[in-house]
């Protein structure tokens, strides 16, 4: 009874490797937050959320979900720049406590205000017609969008590699990652790379809300669990590090995606049963730096 | 060029610069000389901004720059090379000399400055696409100065470019100090043993700090012959 055939197995990977690209995207954007200005940013899901509420009324109105897609992320990064400018912003240099409740008061105040604007019910987002179908790969069915996704998350990590490796913003952001005095005594005005770079990391997370917004439909408090998938791939992948959000995301996808399939009420407990194993092994996570002073 | 007036800077309650004065003119090298906690550091990170002043004034080119931030006074023209380097451990050499130049430069500039910085310290250019995290203490400092020349600064202010460097290294990076101010640039530098500040030249003017003071100023030729006031200043080891 337990011969379970391998098209179904390689189905489920591919599910999970889908899924995995979503928690890439949120994760790495807390991992750049987290960096570039030590904030552990509580409210990451609920700007994944007003994400998935930009690309529905982005689509409602041009009708396109590749514009709604690039304007959610450019709508949201906007607000987190705001956000990080307006509220953020007075807290450095004082109790690190501070930002942390900052941003959880925000992960309240947020779905409230949304509620408000759209309702308590959440919103349907429709796939995108010419993703909606599915592929067949031998025997293995493959859904279109998932495939958008693994491809979409590739193109969006690729660029945001080349982004910090090769531009000169990019360097700056990993310079001021680590040591952002020094960035700022050679002439850089680094409180605004850190508005920036808090915008960026919140319109990452925003782009994965938008991007999971057709499997889930936007919700006002869909950012909770994101916001405690983030920090479970974080923790396991390291915190601090791309890779560490890359490896951490794609392998708490695959647990979940695959508990989900043997033994699916236990699906939202794998992650952290992952996690808890492998902060007993390796408390840095995966590719963590040993403590930083 | 640089002036400081009266300068107090204090880190919480601990009142570290007690009215510091100091004068640096155009082309000259003056020694901040002084043991270790009377305040050189501070004395630096106070000009660069670091750690403000909570009184007096410090005139860059006849303008008050105490209070600005240091990205604007980085811009004005003023480098710090600090004692503990701070190379950038994750962006390579040429990185790290990119980064200097950023705000200063237009950018088809820059290719030339990375040649001048090479011209003096070639070891660097050896080692160009290495993370500055890997680099031996010596040539961490040699990227900090070469850092700061990426900026075209005005002054630099260096801070204890010896401090845990073998003696060879030690040589070589003063023989560059000194070539420096040969090209026509203004340097102040902060260094614990006289005999190390001896070797740049002979008319550079020094000031002596102890606890948060000016002591002693004048030229090293001066100074040498209150040697009995320098050595109670400095300690055993002059």
């Amino acid at each position: 009874m337990f011969e379970i055939p391998w098209n179904v197995i390689a189905m489920q990977f591919f599910f999970g490797i889908a899924l995995g690209c979503i928690f890439v995207l949120l994760s790495s954007g807390m991992s750049i937050i987290f960096g570039l200005l030590d904030v552990v940013n509580f409210a990451h899901g609920t700007f994944a959320m007003l994400g998935a509420y930009a690309v529905f009324v982005v689509i409602s109105l041009s009708g396109s979900f590749v514009v709604g897609l690039v304007s959610a992320v450019v709508i949201v990064g906007i607000i987190g720049m705001i956000v990080e400018f307006l509220f953020l912003k007075p807290l450095y240099g004082k109790d690190p406590l501070l930002p942390l409740l900052l941003t959880f008061g925000l992960s309240v105040a947020i779905p409230d205000l949304i509620k408000i604007i759209f309702g308590l019910i959440g919103k349907p987002v429709n796939y995108p017609e010419a993703l909606s179908g599915t592929l067949m790969l031998g025997s293995v069915i493959i859904p279109g969008y998932r495939l958008f996704i693994i491809l979409f998350t590739l193109v969006a990590l690729i660029s945001l590699w080349l982004f910090l490796k090769r531009s000169d913003l990019g360097m700056i952001i990993r310079a001021s990652t680590r040591d952002s005095l020094m960035v700022q005594t050679l002439g850089i005005n680094v409180s605004r790379i850190w508005t920036f770079g808090f915008g960026l990391g919140v319109g990452l997370a925003a782009l994965a809300g938008a991007i999971a917004a057709p499997m889930m439909s936007a919700t006002p408090d869909m950012g909770v669990d994101m916001t405690m998938t983030a920090f479970v791939v974080t923790v396991v992948g390291g915190l601090g590090s791309l890779g560490g959000a890359i490896v951490g995301g794609l392998l708490i996808g695959l647990v979940v995606a695959f508990t989900a399939f043997v033994a699916g009420e236990y699906s939202s407990v794998s992650m952290y049963f992952c996690m808890a194993l492998i902060l007993l092994v390796r408390p840095r996570g995966l590719f963590g730096e040993q403590g930083r002073e | 060029m640089l002036r400081l007036e009266d300068v107090n800077t204090y880190y919480g309650y601990s009142h570290i610069l007690q009215g510091v004065s100091l004068e640096v003119k155009e082309g000259e090298i003056v020694v901040l000389l002084g043991r270790n906690g009377v305040g050189k550091t501070t004395t630096m990170k106070t000009i660069m901004g670091v750690q403000p002043p909570k009184s007096g004034k410090v005139f860059f080119l006849e303008d008050n720059i105490a209070g600005q931030a240091p990205h604007k006074i980085s811009r004005k023209g003023i480098s710090l090379i600090p004692e503990d380097r701070r190379v950038i451990p994750n962006l390579t050499v040429l990185e790290n000399l990119r980064l200097g130049s950023l705000m200063h430069t237009k950018p088809d500039e820059r290719d030339g400055l990375v040649e001048m910085c090479f011209a003096y310290f070639p070891r660097l250019k050896e080692r160009i696409k290495h993370l500055g995290g890997n680099l031996s203490g010596g040539e961490q400092q040699m990227l900090t100065i070469a850092r700061a020349l990426m900026g075209r600064p005005k002054l630099m202010l260096i801070d204890e470019p010896s401090e845990g460097l073998a003696p060879k290294i030690v040589h070589e990076i003063m023989e560059i100090i000194k070539q420096l101010q040969k090209d026509g640039r203004t340097i102040m530098l902060v260094e614990q043993h006289m005999e190390i500040a001896m070797r740049l030249s002979d008319n550079q003017r020094a000031y002596i700090m102890e606890k948060g003071q000016i002591r002693m100023c004048g030229t090293l030729d001066e100074l040498s012959c209150r040697m009995d006031e320098v050595v109670q200043c400095l300690g055993v080891k002059v």
